[in-house]
């Protein structure tokens, strides 16, 4: 047991913060200097996937159409997430800030926030936020407006391609790729698609330079994270922690001392049992998470906290692909056979199989992560499944 | 010049242009790799997972339809991983599928079958997932039956209906489990957009989408000694039939055909081609004189151009999308329901048989015809001038049902009256053709002399081009035709409803200037039909084209106003084109219907 406590960072919600001085120290340096500071840093997505911010912008300016956008992906929809909700609450000019500085990068002139439908009660306050945001670029010279654009409350429009989509006015479902959005994204022109939290911290690193940023965090995990802390937990809320902790030092600050399992990355994430706690680091070098961690005590079953994942993805897939779509429904139907006695025990096991087919054959990311709190709740907890 | 990419598929070192798929690339090996909802005509979707395949170095498997061919690839089409993967994919199919296969009307010709089949599927591995959805069946429309139980979610015919079409009666419904294709408001097919073209019905791979067939309707007809059964046979028809009766696509089965249609015991073995003959004198005689009233009389309330009328779906389709432009539209009858009317008059009178007693069958490679054939408007004999139409491929089912050695069988004629045709009648089965036919009368007519086209062969409308115009320059005209003497004939031909659509909106712009335009809903023509056999793709219908043109240019007859059979229905009971009998039987009108 360890009992240093967590290191709390104060990056994101910082508040002595001049979004008018940060852009004007970014129009100063040139884009390749911006590119090379966050390439510096190590940032890398916060959504979950953990993509080198650095290279899709570098990426994307590179590309010869000149037509370009920066969209945020706003559509927080992973369960036990709501870090972005905050973010977008208390500090919408960093937003707005990191936009605006990937603007500069790739040369767009129009950037779009795609926001989750259900957060359309942030949409008063943000768009006042924004007007005086533009007037501030105004002020600058910086020829760029950001749109807020409303999501209607599909899971699968925060897939990028499927956020494409929708914004198209199209329904969401996720394209091939490639292309990638860096070459073809919105309207098929060259796009960045970045995480609320990403943009946030690619404006910080503008302001404090890479090294602070850098300072933090391990070699393949840079930096510090945002998590969306829930479950068995006497202090659920919003946290901002150096990244390279693992499980186990994270439930002992957070859990209620009876913790038996963390679903970390929301349903589509991995759920770490007690005995991989201390072996298991949170980050791109164990297990990625977007920010949702959700805390289970002893009380907890399982197989119920299997199945309402389950029954979110049956919902929530777009329906498109075979495996996603129809992977989803056998998995549920699946574990109910076993429970009630219909099918055998070793049913898991072909069930489990078929969780292999689902993440190398689905169309999308998500369809590919869908069956991830499958594998590792049946493999974790095979008899609570059963009896 | 493509840039050229040197890849690794299987082993095997090949070399294809940049942007090549992965699966074409394979297929210049020679390696099929399965496929369901892949369609040659339509755009990638890449969401049936079943052609998968291993790319070395990634980490999940590509969708090879989608994947573009990369330098240095190596990729692997049946290895272990890839093998597991694409059973997995389509038990999980099956088990959202109604598999009663014995049951099934596309039995035998289903591709979710076939592949069931190639990979062996034995007991069923996963939960039958049929009893917990609530399947529906959709079999209000007279001519396509649409069942959600048996449908794997390809969206093929929801490509088909937006992109060939853009018509998107078709489209994709709710999400995740509940994910189904549906219509406006899950309405009836019968009561949306749906022209019942049966292009979907033609690439669906599974029982989902089939024609409503009346094979039994017609047996009983046939068994039922009270009635005298005539059976006419479309023009493209002939081209295709081969297809289901294990012959090369582009044979041309027109007299075995016939004989096939004596055996199943048809009274009267009759032709559509006899009634696009006499389309083509009607037509033409009312292109002629819409011209005479605008260049002439000046007549204000005249419309042009003037469009074809020949294709249910084309019609339905502009009664939804371009009322305002029904004017336009020729008046003629299609020649199924030109023939329908004449059988239980003329035809009636003739052989002396009480038309009370007369079924009039018709074999058509479409399946709108069996919703044309149920419009109001079409029962001018009095009684409903055609009573049942069966597709192509339901001809094939009852000359299969009868036994009957289609390949080896004698080849022999029509019968008389209505069995006689031109080759100008043949290729209104072939997009442009009726244009062709068309102008091969209508400038005789006009200037007393063979259209100035080598071997009256109008080659600009011919081909699969999907917007095709063509100018006649009419020069040294017969005196009563001196209002068109330098007049230059505008022409346009468009084939499937995208394309259409194209040529429409011109017009409504103003960007076009036609006196004639041929519109058929189906790519290629008639003999891209929905209700032709199963599978279609351009080189399939290119070779159909080619049969056409081949029946055309070995008649002895070209040209429709030389068919002897039409001369002696003028002067026996029609008197004239245009005429009082014409319209009373010949010609029709349409209404407008709302978009939803």
């Amino acid at each position: 047991m360890s009992n240093t406590k967590l290191k709390r960072v104060d990056l994101i919600f910082e508040k002595d913060c001049s979004a008018k001085e940060i852009l004007q120290k970014a129009w100063a340096m040139t884009k390749e200097q911006i590119i090379n500071e966050l390439l510096e840093s190590g940032l890398k997505g916060r959504g979950g996937a953990g993509f080198p911010t650095a290279l899709k912008w570098k990426f994307t300016g590179e590309q010869p159409e000149t037509e370009r956008y920066i969209i945020c992906n706003a559509d927080e929809g992973e369960p036990g997430t709501f870090k972005d909700r905050e973010i977008l609450f208390k500090v919408p000019e960093k937003v707005f800030g990191g936009m605006t500085v990937c603007a500069r990068v790739i040369e767009a002139k129009e950037g779009f926030i795609y926001l989750r439908g259900e957060y359309k009660f942030l949409l008063p306050e943000l768009e006042q936020k924004l007007n005086a945001f533009h007037k501030v670029l105004d002020e600058l010279k910086i020829p760029f407006r950001i749109k807020v654009i409303m999501g209607s409350g599909a899971y699968i429009c925060g897939e990028e391609s499927a956020l494409f989509e929708s914004m198209e006015g199209k329904r969401g479902e996720p394209r091939n790729k490639p292309p990638y959005p860096t070459i073809s994204g919105f309207r098929s022109k060259p796009t960045v698609i970045n995480n609320v939290e990403t943009l946030v911290y690619a404006f910080m690193i503008g302001k404090h330079g890479a090294q602070k940023f850098k300072d933090l965090g391990t070699a393949d995990s840079r930096g510090s994270k945002v998590f969306s802390v829930s479950g068995d937990t006497p202090i659920p809320g919003i946290y901002e922690l150096e990244l390279g902790m693992t499980v186990e030092q994270f439930v002992e600050e957070f859990g209620d001392g009876d913790t038996k399992a963390v679903q970390v990355g929301g349903a589509s994430g991995f759920c770490v049992p007690r005995k991989k706690f201390k072996a298991t680091i949170i980050g791109f070098e164990g297990v990625p998470t977007g920010g949702s961690m959700m805390i289970f005590n002893s009380s907890r079953s399982m197989y119920n906290v299997l199945k309402n994942y389950i029954e979110f993805f049956e919902e929530e897939s777009c329906g498109q692909c075979t495996p996603c779509r129809v992977g989803c429904q056998q998995l549920k139907l699946g574990i109910e056979a076993v429970k009630k006695g219909e099918k055998h025990a070793a049913y898991l096991d072909q069930l489990m199989k078929l969780t292999q087919t689902m993440k190398i054959t689905a169309k999308c990311g998500l369809g590919q992560s869908v069956a991830n709190s499958f594998s590792s709740i049946v493999e974790n907890f095979r008899e609570e499944m059963i009896y | 010049m493509a840039k050229k990419i040197k890849l690794k598929i299987d082993g095997m070192l090949i070399t294809v242009d940049e942007g090549t798929t992965i699966l074409k690339a394979a297929k210049q090996l020679s390696i099929h790799i399965p496929t369901l909802c892949f369609h040659d005509d339509l755009c990638v979707a890449g969401n049936c997972r079943v052609c998968v395949v291993e790319m070395k170095g990634a980490k999940t498997l590509h969708a090879s339809c989608a994947m573009p061919v990369a330098e240095g690839m190596e990729i692997e089409t049946n290895s272990l991983k890839v093998r597991t993967a694409r059973r997995h994919i389509i038990e999980l199919l099956l088990s959202e599928h109604n598999a009663k296969c014995t049951t099934c009307y596309k039995n035998g010709n289903c591709e979710l079958q076939n592949l069931a089949a190639e990979y062996k599927i034995g007991e069923e591995t996963f939960i039958d997932l049929v009893p917990h959805k609530n399947y529906t069946i959709d079999a209000y429309s007279p001519s396509i039956i649409k069942d959600d139980s048996k449908c794997i979610r390809c969206q093929r015919c929801v490509r088909t209906c937006e992109e060939l079409q853009h018509v998107s009666a078709l489209g994709v419904a709710y999400k995740g489990d509940k994910m189904k294709i549906s219509t406006f408001f899950e309405h009836p097919m019968l009561e949306v957009v749906c022209t019942n073209c049966g292009q979907c019905v033609i690439r669906c791979p599974t029982g989902a989408l089939v024609e409503r067939n009346y094979i039994d309707e017609v047996w009983d007809a046939i068994y039922n000694e009270k009635k005298h059964v005539v059976v006419q046979t479309a023009p493209a028809v002939r081209v295709a039939l081969g297809e289901d009766l294990d012959m090369p696509t582009g044979s041309l089965v027109t007299g075995k055909m016939v004989s096939a249609l004596r055996r199943l015991g048809f009274n009267s073995v009759l032709d559509t081609d006899f009634t696009a003959d006499l389309t083509i004198i009607e037509e033409g005689h009312e292109l002629l004189s819409r011209l005479k009233r605008a260049l002439v009389d000046k007549d204000p309330t005249v419309k042009l151009p003037m469009t074809t009328s020949c294709s249910p779906g084309w019609i339905k389709f502009i009664e939804h999308t371009y009322p305002e432009y029904l004017e336009n539209v020729s008046t003629c009858k299609s020649p199924q329901q030109m023939f329908g009317a004449l059988a239980k008059t003329y035809y009636a009178q003739k052989r002396g048989i009480d038309p009370a007693n007369i079924i009039s069958v018709s074999i058509m490679p479409c399946t709108a015809k069996k919703f044309e054939a149920d419009r109001p408007e079409m029962t001018s004999s009095g009684y409903k001038d055609v009573d049942f139409v069966l597709t192509t491929r339901e001809l094939a089912v009852m000359i299969k049902q009868a036994g009957l050695d289609f390949e080896h069988l004698e080849e022999s004629k029509y019968d008389s009256i209505m069995g006689e045709s031109t080759g100008a009648a043949v290729i209104f089965g072939a997009t442009g053709g009726v244009m062709e036919a068309a102008l091969r009368t209508a400038y005789e007519v006009v200037t007393g002399r063979e259209v100035p086209f080598n071997g009256l062969n109008i080659t600009p409308v011919r081909g699969m081009d999907g917007v095709k115009e063509a100018a006649i320059k009419i020069e040294k005209v017969k005196p009563e035709w001196s209002f068109l003497e330098g007049a230059e004939l505008k022409t346009v031909v468009a084939h499937g409803l995208t394309n259409a659509k194209k040529v429409m909106d011109a017009v409504r712009d103003g960007k076009a200037n036609y006196h004639f335009i041929e519109i058929m809903a189906c790519p290629g023509g008639c003999l891209g039909g929905g209700g032709q056999p199963i599978p279609t793709n351009a080189e399939i219908r290119a070779k159909r084209a080619e049969a056409i043109y081949a029946e055309d240019a070995g008649k002895p007859i070209r040209k429709s106003h030389e068919n002897p059979e039409i001369v002696k229905i003028y002067q026996d009971f029609l008197k004239e084109p245009l005429g009082h009998k014409s319209h009373e039987l010949l010609h029709t009108h349409y209404k407008k219907r709302e978009r939803y």
